[in-house]
């Protein structure tokens, strides 16, 4: 953990050289994600709600794939600049550093303009903690925090996917997208209005339902089973198979050079 | 102390060919080219040598430097460095080495390069005790103490190579792996880094491996030189010994005033211009004193200097031999 604020302090420190571009790609990331909320904003004061989720019900589930997606992407920056790592030779580099490859390549790079839309994300989650009608108690709360950690954990674990793709090709991984930045599109919305089979996808195969849809019955009072509650930890079992892509991607790398 | 047995290594690349019906052809059944990289390499340095590695581009020469360094893994064969298999106890090992890539840089490119140095330490959990007096005794005999605080982007290519060079022995390693250090630097970086590298060598005892284009770099560092062509070891063995298997012919050059010197048997004529004779001769034909007795017999000679081949013409002629 020492090390990683001393990675920390050099990306600070880097980023820091260049004050005015960071203060305007954080404002621009500010902006960009802003005009999310406002497509949301817009499409309630046409419909009142959205298959039985009202506006304020949305901006929850909304605010938690932001927050988890904007904290996923500023500690797992170095998985979308992996491609870029293996490229110039940074990779190279890494292995033959005394420490291990994941903690490298996160500690490689940061990225703090993400700031930007990590703050945005912040702030709706505080209007919408208030605003989202939940009777809050204890357990609620609970559930929301593991929503976001969870949540972050799944995305985490989806740019590690990516990352391992690029050991094998470096064209065409914009798919990966789909589900990253998709997501946080798709994510606005319980993913339950997209259909069952999406749903179903959603639960066993990308279990970003588990961050989102069913913790929020919990918090809604439609579900009362613990279940539901604790579903965001069941997800983080997807860990696992993006972890034993990547390290089967290492190895695949190791024997065929870049 | 390093120890590499058979080591054979093939790159599978796809052959890729122009046109669009062959790049949609190649979406559904690829073609793959096996590229042997490495085909039974096999050498053994001992502790405290310094080796040069050469070999033309595409020789495998960083290709065996990564294996060596445990970022690839070989097909088949053994390597032994400090008793560890570099690709299986990688962490173990790479405390133990150290390893500059000529052309690519470790140092942060923003920040000072003494930050640099310090998240090195902290990397390699060196003690702060030991590393105050490594980077007390680099900066001393690189240079560097006025530079520690530029940011990487503002130094010179020359002083970005010396505080590379640091950077890769802040742990004090026992190994030390330098791929193409003198690349693109000017005269006194080259002679600064050479220097320093001996020294390395010589009183540390840091057993020292490097790869160059450099031939003077060859000449002026390493005792032993490995030469690879093709994946294959073509030879081991002293400079002397590989420039006298090149060729044993030792050049004159002659300045004259008058008429040119008389040519005889076992010597030939390269250039003659400008009262300024080229002249290579064969010892075993002619020895140098006759050959100079001779030449001066009737010619007034103003200045004269024997050389026999450069590494560069050595190398050259081998590579050409061996038609690598």
């Amino acid at each position: 953990m020492g090390l990683y604020m001393k990675f920390f302090s050099m990306h600070l420190k880097s980023q820091m050289q260049y004050k005015t571009s960071f203060y305007f790609t954080a404002l621009g990331q500010f902006l960009a994600s802003f005009t999310v909320f406002l497509g949301i904003y817009f499409m309630f004061s046409i419909f009142e709600e959205v298959e039985g989720f009202a506006f304020s019900e949305v901006l929850l589930s909304f605010a938690v794939m932001l927050m988890a997606f904007s904290l996923a992407e500023m500690f797992g920056r170095g998985f979308d600049l992996f491609p870029r790592m293996l490229g110039n030779g940074q990779f190279d580099r890494a292995l033959v550093r005394p420490r291990s490859i994941i903690f490298q390549t996160l500690a490689m790079q940061m990225d703090f303009t993400r700031l930007g839309r990590a703050a945005q994300a912040l702030i709706v989650l505080i209007y919408a903690i208030p605003a989202s009608g939940v009777h809050w108690s204890p357990d609620r709360f609970f559930t929301l925090f593991l929503m976001i950690v969870c949540g972050s954990l799944i995305f985490f674990a989806l740019f590690m996917i990516y990352a391992a793709f690029s050991f094998f090709t470096v064209e065409g991984l914009e798919f990966m997208n789909i589900f990253t930045d998709g997501g946080v599109q798709f994510g606005r919305y319980p993913f339950s209005i997209y259909g069952e089979g999406i749903l179903r996808f959603l639960t066993f195969v990308i279990p970003l339902a588990l961050v989102q849809y069913y913790p929020l019955l919990y918090l809604l009072g439609r579900e009362d089973s613990l279940l539901y509650m604790f579903a965001p930890l069941m997800g983080t079992i997807f860990l696992l198979p993006a972890y034993g892509f990547f390290r089967f991607g290492l190895s695949q790398y190791k024997s065929t050079g870049s | 102390m390093i120890t590499l047995e058979n080591i054979n290594k093939t790159f599978r690349v796809a052959k890729r060919q122009a046109g669009f019906s062959n790049a949609f052809k190649a979406l559904f059944s690829r073609e793959y080219e096996h590229i042997h990289a490495l085909s039974n390499v096999s050498f053994t340095i001992n502790e405290g040598e310094m080796v040069g590695y050469i070999g033309p581009n595409g020789a495998g020469k960083s290709t065996t430097i990564k294996i060596m360094c445990g970022v690839l893994t070989p097909e088949s064969g053994i390597c032994q460095i400090n008793g560890l298999t570099p690709w299986k106890h990688r962490i173990s090992h790479v405390r133990e080495i150290g390893v500059v890539f000529g052309q690519r840089s470790q140092l942060w490119w923003d920040v000072p390069v003494i930050d640099s140095f310090e998240l090195i330490r902290d990397i390699y959990k060196t003690d702060r005790i030991a590393y105050k007096k490594n980077l007390e005794e680099l900066s001393h005999l690189l240079e560097l103490t006025e530079i520690l605080k530029t940011p990487a982007r503002s130094l010179s290519l020359g002083q970005r190579m010396r505080c590379e060079i640091a950077a890769s022995l802040l742990h004090s390693p026992k190994i030390l792996f330098l791929d193409e250090p003198t690349i693109g630097l000017d005269a006194p970086s080259k002679l600064a880094v050479r220097q320093f590298i001996k020294e390395l060598n010589q009183k540390n005892g840091t057993t020292v491996l490097l790869t160059t284009h450099d031939m003077q770099d060859i000449e002026a560092l390493s005792e032993r030189i490995l030469l690879i062509g093709k994946g294959k070891i073509l030879l081991d063995g002293s400079l002397n010994e590989l420039k006298k298997r090149a060729t044993n012919r030792k050049t004159l050059i002659i300045e004259y005033a008058g008429k040119p010197p008389e040519i005889c048997e076992g010597m030939s004529v390269i250039e003659d211009k400008n009262k300024r004779i080229i002249i290579t001769l064969d010892p075993d034909v002619i020895s140098i004193t006759d050959a100079i007795s001779r030449l001066s017999a009737d010619t007034a000679i103003s200045d004269l200097s024997i050389a026999s081949i450069t590494a560069e013409e050595m190398v050259a002629a081998l590579y050409r031999e061996y038609s690598i």
